[in-house]
């Protein structure tokens, strides 16, 4: 039965009937049947990469297969969430080798989005980890792919929004640590010059994000504080800590428990909210070791917040400029200044080399801001893209929600990647609202 | 530690129940018409608990085999979790539908706990859990075979409960109403009267630890199931329920 659905930006909003299945033979089934559908996890991507007349959702298909805990290697089901994960791996003494900004999504997302972290410089996107997978394929016939082994189809998959078929299984490497904790750094930056050489300074670091003030003008444009991190040694643990050394974070979480008007988040608001976010690093330098939660899933401390945006939802845009691009940056903060449209929390990644093919990293620059919907927000962010464009630059699409198909052309191996879809689901019957969308399915 | 049968262990609600008494400690027995599909969950409850889980071939409406399957296995804790539901308009036309659901739900459970019951009061230990539904409190339409059927089971484990007592064998009944599972992902419920199988599992581990009766899920259930009952049945027949 259809119902209205939305994914984590709650925009847009689109009838989808959504089924699950627990085994292979109730998959086997839904797939079988003539409707289109579009693979689907913990619905945390921004817009409609999950949305369709039909998603098949992994989230009772996440049983864990196999964990090596010599070798550290994890093998499960693609909708189990990255958190379950951790809950299992952690006290072994293991941790995610690239994990993005929620653990709320689940290991079929990480590899249809092929996320990165903080960590891309060094570790890369989630791809670079896995070990090989199984893939169902438009036909329900299901495959093994590697790095070695039907690599077309591999590489495809990796990023390409499952649009080659249903993940259902995935086996992965795993980082070794001594302690669950991180020994992180943190460094206030006055402006956007600043905080880049700090980029700069502190790159042999294994974690590096900033925040960044999108709202002040002038000569403190820019600002923000960097955060760098390592997994902490035990040694460098306090007394209190060392007696649990691979302690899990409390699942305690907070909960916003409502729908915030529109109107509570403006201009003024962000302003304080940046304003004291700034000011709580009361030091330049401020150093700490802490629990990973709050290094790596600040938000997730808090369910829905994505309710704080108001009703209408919101456009998580990500974008990513080569580090010659500088002034991209710089232009596209501006812009935003000039408008008084920013938001909380924007956050700001150096990235490493692309690797894989429909990959959104590449090196350079990413800069990610909500904007919550409103008028003239769509507008606006199609004067931004046009930036992004002039620099050789490029939207992540699983935050993508209102793009146009042109967007992609800074994908260069975009139609490579059209060809593998196109072999492995010929009719197009595995698709989303955003792959008719952005034209990576050909729309009926 | 003890170990936990879990009957009916390929459902939402029996998965969920499985990996809960898990995470506590418990050993795990599933079983299932067809066990093969149950290695993943066996790899994923040792895995995430550390503790052993088995699985087990266990059809509800083959009377005859289950002396056999329970003498051979001999869990601490027995949980019947297995039951049908068929579309009613369908049952009521089709007998072999409806017999189908009165006898995995009603007779295949009574034959099965009976075994169990035997064995517990004769060793002076055990407890039996039997998920059953408010659809069994009172007789409707809407629920006509299905809501029969877990009457008989619901009447069926308070009397168990009553002769197990002196035994030191306790019994309790679960009355779920709404449950997000696959059997309802089609129909439109209520989110403020629907709970999750999570949810359902941490009712009846919490209600077991607590040696409670009867319990509802979710709790409200029961004063919804107390007015139902309590209209007039000439009022009753009248509506549509």
């Amino acid at each position: 039965m259809e119902k209205p659905l939305t994914s984590w930006g709650r925009y847009p909003v689109v009838e989808c009937n959504q089924e699950s299945f627990v085994f292979t033979e109730q998959l086997e089934k839904l797939a079988d049947r003539s409707e289109d559908f579009i693979p689907r996890g913990n619905g945390r991507s921004y817009g409609d990469s999950a949305l369709g007349k039909r998603a098949l959702t992994t989230l009772k298909f996440d049983k864990i297969l196999s964990f090596d805990t010599a070798k550290g290697v994890f093998e499960c089901q693609p909708g189990i969430t990255l958190s379950d994960v951790l809950q299992v791996i952690v006290p072994q003494g293991w941790f995610l080798r690239v994990t993005p900004g929620t653990k709320l999504i689940t290991v079929g997302g990480a590899v249809g989005s092929n996320v990165h972290g903080k960590n891309h410089r060094t570790e890369g996107s989630f791809s670079r980890h896995i070990i090989d997978m199984d893939v169902r394929l438009a036909s329900n016939e299901e495959i093994t792919c590697s790095p070695t082994q039907n690599t077309d189809l591999f590489e495809a998959t990796c990023g390409g929004m499952g649009l080659t078929g249903m993940v259902t299984r995935v086996k992965f490497r795993l980082k070794k640590i001594e302690t669950s904790y991180i020994r992180q750094k943190q460094i206030k930056a006055q402006n956007l010059d600043e905080l880049l050489s700090l980029f700069d300074k502190y790159q042999h670091y294994s974690y590096t994000v900033a925040w960044i003030d999108c709202l002040t003008k002038g000569k403190n444009s820019g600002r923000g504080i960097l955060t760098v991190g390592e997994h902490a040694a035990f040694s460098e643990l306090i007394e209190e800590q060392k007696k649990e050394p691979l302690k899990l974070p409390s699942n305690k979480k907070l909960n916003f428990p409502f729908t915030l008007p529109a109107w509570v988040l403006n201009t003024f608001t962000v302003k304080a909210f940046n304003f004291l976010y700034y000011l709580k690093n009361y030091k330049k330098e401020m150093d700490s070791v802490v629990l990973y939660d709050p290094v790596f899933y600040t938000l997730d401390a808090i369910n829905n917040w994505n309710r704080m945006y108001g009703k209408a939802g919101f456009v998580q845009y990500q974008f990513v400029m080569p580090l010659e691009s500088r002034q991209g940056l710089v232009e596209i903060l501006n812009r935003i200044g000039e408008k008084g449209m920013g938001s909380f929390l924007t956050v700001l990644k150096v990235l490493g080399k692309q690797e894989s093919m429909i990959s959104f990293c590449r090196e350079g620059y990413t800069l990610a801001l909500d904007f919550p919907l409103r008028k003239g927000v769509l507008e606006f962010l199609d004067e931004l893209d046009e930036i992004v464009l002039k620099y050789g630059g490029r939207i992540y699409i699983t935050k993508d929600a209102r793009m146009k198909p042109d967007m992609l052309k800074n994908y260069p191996e975009l139609d490579k990647f059209k060809d593998i879809v196109k072999k492995y689901n010929p009719d197009g019957k595995i698709r989303s609202a955003q792959s008719d969308r952005l034209l990576l399915t050909e729309p009926k | 530690m003890e170990t936990v049968l879990v009957l009916g262990a390929t459902s939402d609600i029996g998965i969920a129940i499985a990996r809960k008494f898990a995470a506590a400690g418990y050993n795990i027995q599933l079983a299932a018409r067809k066990p093969e599909q149950l290695d993943a969950v066996k790899s994923d409850i040792e895995i995430r608990s550390g503790v052993s889980c088995s699985t087990h071939a266990f059809d509800a409406v083959k009377y005859d085999s289950h002396a056999a399957f329970f003498n051979g296995i001999k869990p601490d804790i027995t949980i019947a979790v297995f039951g049908t539901m068929y579309e009613e308009e369908d049952a009521f036309n089709d007998w072999s539908l409806a017999e189908t659901m009165i006898n995995t739900n009603y007779t295949g459970a009574v034959s099965i706990l009976n075994i169990a019951a035997r064995h517990y009061t004769t060793q002076q230990r055990g407890t039996i859990i039997g998920i059953s539904s408010v659809a069994g409190d009172r007789g409707r339409a809407s629920k006509l075979v299905y809501g029969s059927s877990k009457a008989a089971f619901s009447a069926y484990l308070a009397g168990l409960r009553n002769k197990c007592f002196k035994d030191n064998v306790h019994v309790m009944t679960v009355k779920p109403g709404f449950v997000y599972t696959r059997m309802t992902e089609n129909l439109k419920l209520p989110a403020p009267l629907t709970s999750t199988p999570d949810e359902v599992a941490t009712i009846v581990y919490n209600g077991f630890k607590a040696g409670k009766n009867t319990i509802y899920v979710k709790w409200f259930w029961r004063y919804i199931m107390l007015i139902i009952k309590n209209i007039p049945e000439f009022q009753f027949k009248k509506m549509k329920l």
